[in-house]
């Protein structure tokens, strides 16, 4: 067999972390890359972000780290699939630009929706002002002004928004809300020192290297006071500031307390852009709506559906790390998969 | 937060609103280990006099975070000073010296 005998097309569809990642891997293992975005520029969730847990690294500096790279990779943002056909090979897939692309593979890599706190109505979020989500606060730390941030002296993070959660759908913990909560209580002390600061949590879940060290030096340093119990309800008073009902359960009693800005970690969900795409191509997905890989332990990256590849958020809730482990990882089933079938 | 309403008992509630945090403050740079308990109870667990009082030392830093100092400070009345506390905190909290300085500090 004659290597490179014809170059293959793979057509990436989402241009966040897992997209890029995998889309310059196989660019560089020589294949005719298109990645698909539709928002008007790459980097998903991660280009709204300012830095990243543990170390603090900037979001900024991934990304642009990861794009920089991108070698022949055709990347069309603002882009979206107008028809997806399943050929006797392959796919024909049009894209909303006017190109068409015969794939001889796909990569799912459409990842995950925030949450919409505002779904959890005894929360708060757009019905009370100074509630603001995981995300609004991102934006803050950016440099974007978020007006509910007003020199706040009493601040509370609500942990499992729209996550471990069967009554919105999400049974699921979404893994990275309590990290994130952690990150964000520890710089928002950095930024008002006089601040008390609160976190409301179930369970903290610093299962990855160099978590625990965060919560640590988050008590410690930082003196983020940690209360064990989901918040209940928010109200709102005169003033606009905000009640606080929880149950301290370590405590076994009920706690009051009066904040001056309340942040809810949405969680993650699925992506509902994906849907169209698994009805068309008949993919499994699970009763949370995430898709559903072939063998979850060995073979993540593989769909139901020959040719078809998963990788990053939309199988369920990652981190940075694994997606851009997964992405690899689903650059190497894909090389291996049009191998074996030229 | 206003209080409305009436009741025959008082409230059980913690109300961080009236937690005046100055000697918890004054407690924290004496000792700041004690920001350092992740409330596993293995202090508690390991306590001689847990069978027949209601020391809890975990339950002891907590309510101190909560401004609970009296139910604190009465639990800790019943402390040996064993040092069992100190051999099995999984985060190398002196304990021992913890409740000595806890006493240092809200005795008044």
């Amino acid at each position: 067999m004659e290597p490179d005998n014809h170059k293959k097309n793979i057509v990436v569809i989402g241009g966040g972390p897992a997209g890029i990642e995998a889309s310059r891997t196989l660019d560089a293992m020589g294949h005719t890359v298109f990645l698909i975005e539709k928002a008007d520029r790459l980097g998903g969730h991660l280009a709204r972000w300012d830095r990243l847990f543990p170390y603090g690294t900037q979001a900024s500096e991934v990304l642009s780290g990861m794009t920089s790279s991108m070698g022949s990779v055709k990347w069309f943002t603002g882009t979206q699939i107008t028809q997806l056909n399943r050929l006797e090979h392959g796919y024909n897939i049009i894209l909303s630009n006017g190109l068409t692309v015969l794939a001889d593979a796909l990569l799912i890599t459409t990842g995950f929706s925030l949450f919409p706190a505002s779904k959890k109505e005894e929360y708060g979020y757009g019905i009370y002002d100074r509630v603001i989500t995981n995300a609004d606060l991102e934006d803050w730390f950016s440099g974007i002004s978020v007006p509910a941030i007003d020199n706040p002296h009493r601040i509370g993070f609500v942990h499992c928004v729209g996550s471990r959660d069967e009554k919105v759908g999400n049974r699921y913990c979404s893994k990275v809300c309590c990290a994130t909560a952690v990150k964000q209580a520890c710089e928002i002390k950095q930024k008002f020192p006089d601040a008390v600061v609160y976190c409301f949590y179930m369970d903290l879940r610093m299962f990855g290297r160099g978590y625990e060290d965060m919560y640590l030096e988050a008590q410690k340093k930082y003196g983020v006071i940690f209360v064990r119990g989901r918040v209940s309800e928010v109200s709102e008073d005169k003033n606009g500031h905000l009640f606080v009902k929880a149950e301290d359960t370590l405590a076994g009693k009920p706690l009051r307390v009066t904040l001056d800005l309340l942040v809810l970690m949405a969680g993650m969900s699925h992506n509902r852009d994906t849907d169209s795409i698994a009805r068309t191509l008949a993919l499994s997905t699970m009763e949370d709506g995430f898709l559903k890989p072939k063998d979850s332990l060995t073979d993540g990256q593989a769909s139901y559906c020959p040719g078809v590849f998963y990788a990053g958020a939309c199988t369920g809730p990652k981190t940075i790390p694994e997606t851009v482990a997964e992405a690899k990882a689903a650059a190497i089933s894909i090389n291996e998969y049009l191998r074996d079938n030229d | 937060m206003i209080d409305f309403g009436y009741g025959i008992s008082p409230s059980s509630a913690i109300n961080l609103d009236r937690f005046d945090r100055t000697d918890f403050e004054t407690l924290c740079r004496e000792e700041p280990d004690v920001l350092k308990c992740m409330a596993c109870g293995s202090c508690a667990a390991s306590c001689p006099t847990a069978g027949h009082s209601d020391m809890n030392l975990r339950k002891v830093i907590l309510l101190l975070g909560r401004g609970r100092e009296d139910e604190a400070l009465g639990m800790l009345s019943h402390c040996m000073f064993c040092g069992k506390c100190l051999l099995v905190c999984p985060r190398g909290i002196n304990t021992r010296h913890l409740i000595l300085s806890i006493i240092k500090t809200y005795q008044k």
